[in-house]
């Protein structure tokens, strides 16, 4: 078999040329274990494939150091908050920017706005040398040019450079046409008048425009921050410090980012967890919705794992680290989110095309508007509607609303998933989603708990605590499933300890031991009968009915008399049934697939509602059910928790990995329920119904606003009704197609799971 | 048709086949920034109204190293993706920010800016 090797990555410290990082590289290559060692000096940093038989991270270290270099402790990925604090700020600066922009352009705007419509009191005007009234305009526009609308200009020429245009190109060349007509216009009217035409100026047009553009963008800006809010909100919940007991004993508050594997961290009732762990002392209620959606606390003792950004409800209690920085499930959650932000929808990908060619497009359609109305528009008048045409068509075709259409869902909507523990991985496993018919779930651990648990417990002409008691203290000794199964039942009883001595597992059969005296058997049928223990008719009668409920019967014997029967079985969830239900009235098949025999797989199947199901399947063969359900035309979502459902996952349309599945189930799933819960299948698909029509609309919105407002900005309408678009009401009517694109999106932030009552 | 309308219908129609050839049609400046040090392919991405280099040659199944330098405040370019990959990243202004990846099939993938106006091309050799 090939050696496994694993790679390690560590920071140099103290390289200072090329050569050095030459001479560590060599350093580590002769350590024992390593197969491969490749040191990057700008980055200044270590990639190592080892052997971890032979080698182990400390002996790296040591190999680096003993060259003469150093080796910088990687701090837990805390970077991203920080990384993510340094981004608000620039941003939050960004905005106050964009924001005094818009109010010195909205503020001279208001001051050229009536000045420029005297000619609407011609008493007024009378009085005013017209002359001056332009170069007066000229001089308040300018600022609103060179201030205010300075990026759209800077923008507009970088992306000229790169042959790329943007909306910035649109707004730069309508606003920069309309501005350079009537500086002509001012400077030298008399060209005007001498061709019979009005010196008409247009700042009015050119401030109105650049004040509402910005309106629109300050709007924006405060619209696309909230559709992240909840990936920031899940990165805020990290604890900033962890108590940590020393070797000593002694409790010492420490920093995050130093909290190493294996310490030993204190967490008291209303901290949170500082990272990921395994409770060892103490138990406590911990409340973990933000993590898992699971709204109530979930009870901890010694050996369940803890995850750091939980709250501590009650108890006090002490876990060893197991994760810290980038491997705690926090981190890995914010991973996950920020991926299926990073991925493209499928449906996008039209508006992806569009996005591609539509400036320059515009760019032609409005200097074929300019053209057809010199050409056709009496002469008086040909050039300013030619002109003012040409500016609104490129004003009012901003693609920005097509381009926010489907990541501002998909950021909303990922969010909005992580907070109810459904982690999406991607834009196209939430659209896939929504087209879901058939949801096929494996029976063990998802529609059950996937563990035994006792749910009969019969004894006669006996009392029954004591032979619970009786029964417990033996089944403490031994590991066997059904053992603990029972010694879980006890505890939730809270019967007191007895001792057993004698303890002995027969092979198949069952148990035997002694317990204060008394010689006590458990076990199957054969057990009791090879021992010469009579069953009474009575018992009997219990057992069928218990078998018949296919569940795995115990019987018990104590001092040679037998004298009562244990049902246990994998129970179902309380949730399973409702969820099932739920699902079906969405009008989607609910299919049951186990590994159990056709009688227990009816008997689970009739208890939630199932009345389809396929029995007896080998793990190999639960890929083969899917492709069967999708040969008769279904889109399957598969529902999985363990390592043999991975491929069945990843076989079906869309996988979804329920509960802390494993990771290869995870791997292979679109959908990852943090939650052991069905409601988590029908608020994924849910979600993603939802989402999908949010987009649909945001798509038509943005393609009925543009394919709609360039025809009737070119003055397609004109000939018939007459009518113009004002460039100053395509100015608004930009401004507010992303803005309402973005609140469309925004809307999903109110979704909330469907609960069954 | 007077003077006037023959020039403007003339130079409009120039005016337009001109945006088409130079948005569409002209030839791209194809370029590879690949310096490669210690296996790592590094490539320096300037951001200023578009990519510079936009073509980008890296070789398939080692690791590169993205690194974008916005130079430039607009709003256009504050955002990053990179969908093939999974990548959405805001690149704030006058920063370089690294962007790594593992290239592990040949293809062209793209990446544009968070309203797609602004691509590029990653060619994976």
């Amino acid at each position: 078999m090939e050696p496994v090797t694993k790679t390690e990555t560590l920071d140099i410290e103290g390289m200072t040329c090329a050569s050095c990082a030459s001479f560590v590289e060599k350093a580590l290559s002769r350590t024992p274990g390593v197969q491969r060692a490749m040191v990057n000096f700008a980055t200044e940093k270590a990639t190592i494939d080892y052997l971890p038989t032979q080698a182990t991270p400390a002996t790296l270290r040591e190999a680096v150091v003993s060259s003469g270099y150093g080796v910088v402790e990687r701090a837990p990925d805390t970077s991203a908050a920080e990384r993510s604090a340094e981004l608000d700020r620039q941003k939050a600066a960004a905005y106050q920017k964009l924001k005094r922009r818009f109010w010195v352009a909205a503020g001279l705007a208001v001051i050229i706005m009536p000045l420029s419509m005297l000619m609407l009191w011609p008493a007024l005007l009378a009085h005013v040398n017209m002359q001056w009234l332009n170069y007066g305009l000229l001089l308040l526009t300018l600022p609103v040019l060179l201030y205010s609308g300075r990026e759209f200009y800077t923008s507009a020429w970088n992306g000229f450079r790169h042959r790329a245009a943007n909306m910035d190109t649109l707004i730069a060349v309508g606003t920069g046409a309309a501005f350079l007509y009537s500086l002509a216009a001012t400077v030298v009217p008399g060209f005007f008048t001498s061709r019979g035409l009005m010196p008409e100026v247009y700042y009015d047009t050119t401030a109105t425009i650049i004040a509402l553009i910005l309106l629109g963008k300050v709007l924006e800006m405060m619209a696309k921050t909230q559709t992240s809010a909840a990936i920031k909100a899940l990165m805020g919940l990290q604890a900033k410090t962890a108590r940590v007991v020393r070797p000593d004993g002694q409790e010492v508050d420490v920093l995050i980012e130093h909290v190493q594997l294996g310490d030993l961290v204190v967490v008291r009732p209303g901290e949170k967890v500082a990272t990921d762990g395994i409770l060892q002392e103490g138990r406590s209620a911990v409340d973990e919705a933000m993590l898992t959606g699971e709204s109530l606390p979930v009870e901890k003792v010694a050996g369940d794992p803890v995850f750091g950004a939980t709250l501590n409800k009650t108890g006090s209690f002490r876990f060893r680290v197991t994760k810290v920085g980038t491997d705690t499930m926090l981190a890995q959650i914010v991973k996950l989110v920020e991926e299926a932000q990073g991925s493209r929808a499928p449906i996008q990908r039209l508006a992806d095309k569009v996005s591609a060619i539509f400036v320059p497009t515009v760019l032609v359609i409005a200097i074929l508007t300019f053209v057809l109305w010199f050409d056709l528009a009496p002469v008086a008048t040909r050039l300013p509607l030619a002109l003012v045409n040409f500016v609104a068509v490129l004003i009012i075709a901003c693609p920005c609303a097509l381009g926010l259409a489907t990541p501002t869902a998909i950021m909303v909507s990922t969010g909005k998933g992580a907070e109810h523990g459904v982690l999406i991985r991607s834009a196209e496993a939430l659209e896939k989603a929504y087209q879901v018919t058939t949801v096929l779930l494996d029976k063990t651990g998802t529609i059950t708990r996937g563990e035994p648990a006792v749910t009969d417990f019969v004894i006669l002409n006996q009392d029954a605590r004591r032979v619970l008691q009786v029964v417990a203290a033996m089944e403490r000794q031994s590991e066997h499933p059904l053992a603990e199964a029972v010694v879980r039942y006890a505890d939730a009883q809270e019967v007191s300890n007895l001792s057993a001595s004698g303890f002995r597992a027969i092979e198949g059969k069952g148990a035997a031991a002694t317990v204060e005296g008394q010689t006590v058997l458990i076990g199957n049928q054969r057990l009791l009968s090879e021992a010469g223990i009579p069953l009474s008719p009575e018992l009997t009668t219990q057992a069928g009915m218990l078998l018949r409920g296919a569940k795995t019967v115990l019987y018990i014997a104590i001092d040679g008399q037998a004298v009562g029967v244990v049902g246990v079985a994998d129970t179902i969830r309380d949730t399973s049934a409702a969820a099932i239900k739920r699902l079906q009235a969405m009008g989607i098949e609910v299919v049951m697939m186990t590994g159990d025999n056709p009688q227990t797989a009816a008997q689970v199947a009739a208890q939630v509602g199932i009345s389809r199901y396929f029995a007896e399947v080998l793990p190999q063969d639960k890929a083969g059910k899917v492709k069967e359900l999708q040969a008769e035309g279904r889109t399957v979502a598969m529902v999985g928790d363990g390592i043999n459902d991975a491929p069945a996952l990843a076989q079906a349309d869309i996988g979804l990995a329920i509960g802390a599945g494993t990771d290869v189930a995870m791997e292979a799933a679109g959908i990852t329920l943090m939650r052991s819960d069905l409601h988590g299948v029908v608020t994924a698909i849910e979600l993603s119904k939802q989402t999908i029509r949010t987009i649909r609309q945001n798509l038509f919105f943005a393609f009925i606003y543009n394919t709609l407002g360039i025809p009737i900005a070119a003055g397609l309408l004109y000939p018939v009704f007459g009518w113009l678009l004002s460039p100053m009401l395509a100015a608004g009517a930009m401004a507010l197609s992303s803005v309402s694109v973005l609140t469309n999106s925004l809307r999903l932030r109110a979704f909330h799971p469907h609960q069954a009552a | 048709m007077d003077a006037a309308e023959i020039l403007v219908t003339l130079g409009g129609s120039g005016l337009a086949a001109f945006v088409l050839w130079y948005f569409f049609l002209s030839a791209r400046r194809t370029a590879s920034a690949v310096s490669a040090s210690g296996g790592l392919q590094e490539v320096d991405i300037t951001v200023k109204g578009g990519y510079s280099p936009d073509v980008i040659e890296v070789e398939r199944g080692k690791p590169v190293q993205l690194r974008f330098y916005r130079d430039e405040e607009n709003s256009c370019s504050e955002e990053l993706l990179i969908p093939d990959f999974r990548i959405r990243r805001d690149l704030p202004a006058f920063k370089t920010t690294l962007v790594e990846l593992l290239p592990q099939q040949a293809g062209r993938f793209e990446f544009t800016c968070g309203m797609s106006m602004l691509r590029g091309t990653l060619v994976v050799k």
